[in-house]
């Protein structure tokens, strides 16, 4: 029994020993977007390899993350962030309240939201309209809006197969689905007059609001899963990022929006309409304080990384004029403070 | 038994009712035996599909094509006094021109360049710190091929389907199939699975974190509930006194192992990150959460192993004048221990593949390295699982059912010494 007692005083002892160290941090802490995820792990891996202390990242989520990184200054908080969408200005008054309040706002690149189907279905393409007809809670039908009635895609358009409407796409926690509202969905809404005329919330009612009455089904975050379903079904279409797309293109083939398919090219120069800027945010107020964060951020805006040929173009980023990709580094050398509250 | 005994006893004169209510009766008999039998048959059919659908997808996990390359460590290169900080990126690049001597045109060179996997120049450098002795050798080396490759070979990209449905395009296969004919390329078990840490490369993915990281919070899960699990249940059993307080608790321990994970896992996340400071991800938090969950186990376990000593041997040692703490610690609980570790293991092994909790505490981070220590970040192996899960890399798919395996693995080794314990040490009075 002795030896219970004094195992159990040593761990005591050995885990208060430890906890004394831990107070100062010496390895970087990521937090944010499951999108941005697979790029900063990406610039983890190759900045730990050129023997740096390995960055701790984590996924989040874009709003997450931010809860998480705008909790304050100090080591016990994270010093990037990453994010599928711009902070929003309710998220940068959080942060200025808890004295976060020198953030550097960092534009990595763009990312492809893709709509996608089994290759033994039919070619399928659709206008941002059509893709509202099909998954909006409310759409207009003959000047009057009504709660969607169409069941079959041949109902929004007779050249369209006579097959129902079934698409698999993100919950609304997911940024995925953020941008795949505003991208597609609020587009969409102002080809229908009725709609368009509405104003503030009225019009945010109808054009944000996807249907809840079958078709639609929210598949999860899990963007291998609603692989896995449009796999088993050929009627089937699903909402996921282009890099699964990509991953996949033996079983999956995408459906053109505007007449558009997505690919590198299209994506990269901004002619497919569903693409959506990637952030980071830096804690100015942790610079020089954490090892390694300025070199971190510079070798992830470095050309070898986010550059035409760079390794985060190989995992599927798109990237940013030669331009933008100045101003985007020039922003992180200088650790230039951004600020929500001016627009 | 029943049946054959009516049937060979000669015939006794019975009505037609009662004959036909014995056949009713041997009839319901027949009905729950094979009620009984279908559940069985059933519940093994649905986990032989389990485990099928593991196998069939996760064995391609197991082995990994390689590449032989022939690297020649340059002194100008690599400096042997300094070997950490070599050009690797040129010494691999160098052996790809190697692998493909006739080749002279730059893009055939930077297409053949990603079949070898981008992390030969990381393994080259690990080598050679090891041993600097290699500086101005040269040698040959099986490095892993980059996913897509490897997915060719194991047939999960097929040769035959159109161009443009395929990861690869025909140059790029043909460059490869080039290699494939002069015998380098070889598929061998992969260790890597096993002793590298995560990558985002799927070719260099590994458990080792993530059980490095399962160790540490089990060992500070044990090393908190088992202890206070004892003293509690030998509190409640030996001495607390029987009125409506210890009901209460008694009640409240019950509940508390019925509490859904994740409830830990928010608790955990509020009192020991955001009051105490403790750090994320770290293996001790995660410990200590994971510890809230087997720590009613344990008390439970303990209090019907203390119970399941006979009363005679309490009243003995008392009777030649043991005081009350002699009674149990010299004779009680030495007798009780093969129940108590049973339980011990079998409540490790339910934390081992508890997920939700160190989701929210933060062990499902990305780290290419080990944790050093349970301060260190860290991740366990179903959230390492959970990672790979969201991947979008095709390598991935078969890791994430190959981790499943791994896991499994642990688990049914956990059970399995339970078992063996409670076959040795058990005592029957």
């Amino acid at each position: 029994m002795n030896k219970f007692v004094a195992v159990a005083a040593v761990s005591a002892l050995a885990i208060t020993a430890s906890a004394g160290v831990a107070a100062a941090r010496d390895q970087i802490r990521i937090v944010g977007s499951s999108t941005v995820f697979p790029y900063t792990q990406a610039v983890v891996e190759e900045f730990t390899n050129m023997g740096n202390a390995a960055p701790v990242l984590e996924s989040t989520g874009t709003g997450g993350g931010m809860r998480i990184f705008c909790g304050g200054v100090g080591v016990d908080h994270p010093d990037i962030t990453g994010a599928s969408r711009p902070m929003t200005q309710g998220e940068y008054e959080n942060c200025v309240a808890n004295g976060v309040d020198n953030v550097t706002e960092v534009l990595v690149g763009y990312d492809g939201l893709s709509i996608a189907h089994s290759v033994s279905g039919p070619d399928l393409d659709l206008t941002e309209a059509q893709i509202f007809q099909a998954l909006a809670a409310q759409v207009e039908v003959d000047g009057e809006i009504v709660p969607n009635p169409y069941q079959n895609w041949s109902e929004i358009d007779p050249s369209f197969p006579d097959s129902p409407i079934v698409v698999f796409g993100p919950p609304p926690t997911s940024g995925t689905r953020d941008a795949f509202v505003e991208l597609v969905m609020h587009d969409g809404c102002k080809a229908f007059p009725a709609i368009d005329a509405l104003e503030g919330d009225a019009r945010r009612d109808v054009c944000d609001r996807m249907r809840t009455d079958g078709p639609f089904i929210e598949a999860g975050e899990n963007d291998n899963l609603i692989v896995q379903r449009l796999q088993a079904d050929s009627n089937a279409l699903g909402i996921f990022g282009y890099s699964f797309l990509y991953e996949n293109q033996d079983t999956l083939k995408a459906v053109a929006v505007n007449g558009i398919e997505p690919n590198e090219q299209t994506i990269g120069e901004g002619t497919y309409p569903v693409a959506r800027p990637l952030f980071f945010y830096i804690k100015n107020a942790h610079r020089g304080v954490i090892p390694g964060l300025q070199e971190f951020a510079e070798e992830y805006v470095s050309e070898n990384s986010f550059g035409p040929n760079g390794y985060l173009h190989e995992r599927g980023l798109i990237t940013l004029s030669d331009a933008d990709r100045e101003t985007t580094r020039a922003t992180v050398a200088e650790g230039r403070h951004f600020d929500r509250h001016t627009n | 038994m029943a049946v054959s005994t009516a049937q060979t006893t000669p015939p006794r004169q019975t009505s037609d009712r009662a004959a036909q209510l014995r056949r009713r009766r041997y009839a319901a008999d027949r009905r729950l035996k094979f009620f009984g039998l279908a559940a069985i048959v059933t519940a093994i059919a649905l986990l032989g599909i389990l485990l099928g659908s593991l196998i069939l997808t996760g064995y391609q996990a197991f082995v990994q094509t390689h590449v032989t390359i022939e690297v020649a460590i340059d002194p100008e290169l690599v400096d042997r006094d300094n070997p950490a900080s070599g050009n690797y990126r040129a010494v691999v690049a160098d052996a790809v021109q190697r692998l493909f001597p006739e080749a002279d045109d730059p893009a055939v060179l930077q297409e053949g360049s990603r079949i070898v996997t981008n992390g030969a120049q990381v393994i080259l450098r690990n080598m050679v710190v090891g041993n600097p002795g290699l500086v101005g050798t040269t040698f040959s080396l099986q490095v892993p091929v980059s996913d897509p490759y490897d997915q060719l070979t194991k047939g999960v990209i097929q040769r035959d389907s159109p161009e443009n449905r395929r990861r690869l395009n025909d140059a790029q296969i043909s460059l490869y199939e080039t290699l494939e004919e002069r015998g380098l390329i070889e598929t061998r078990a992969n260790w890597a699975l096993l002793f590298n840490a995560d990558s985002r490369f799927p070719e260099l993915a590994g458990l080792s974190g993530a059980i490095v990281g399962s160790f540490y919070a089990l060992l500070v899960c044990f090393l908190i509930s088992f202890p206070m699990g004892i003293a509690a249940a030998i509190y409640l059993e030996e001495f607390a006194p029987k009125n409506r307080w210890t009901d209460i608790v008694e009640v409240n321990i019950n509940n508390l192992a019925a509490v859904p994970s994740i409830v830990f896992g928010l608790l955990g996340l509020a009192v020991f990150i955001q009051l105490f400071g403790l750090p994320r991800s770290a293996p001790l938090v995660g410990g200590m959460v994971l510890s809230l969950m087997t720590l009613p186990t344990i008390i439970i376990v303990t209090r019907a192993a203390l119970k399941a000593v006979p009363p005679s041997i309490r009243e003995a040692a008392l009777g030649v004048g043991a005081s009350k703490h002699e009674v149990i610690l010299h004779h009680v609980l030495p007798l009780a221990i093969p129940g108590i570790l049973t339980g011990t293991i079998i409540g490790l092994a339910q934390a081992l593949g508890e997920t939700a909790p160190l989701l929210l505490i933060g062990m499902n981070a990305f780290l290419t390295s080990p944790p050093g220590g349970i301060m260190e970040p860290a991740t366990a192996l179903p959230t390492q699982i959970f990672i790979w899960a969201d991947s979008p890399e095709r390598g991935f798919v078969a890791r994430t059912s190959a981790a499943i395996l791994v896991l499994l693995g642990f688990l049914i080794t956990m059970n399995a010494i339970a078992i063996y314990l409670r076959a040795r040490l058990e005592r029957r009075w």
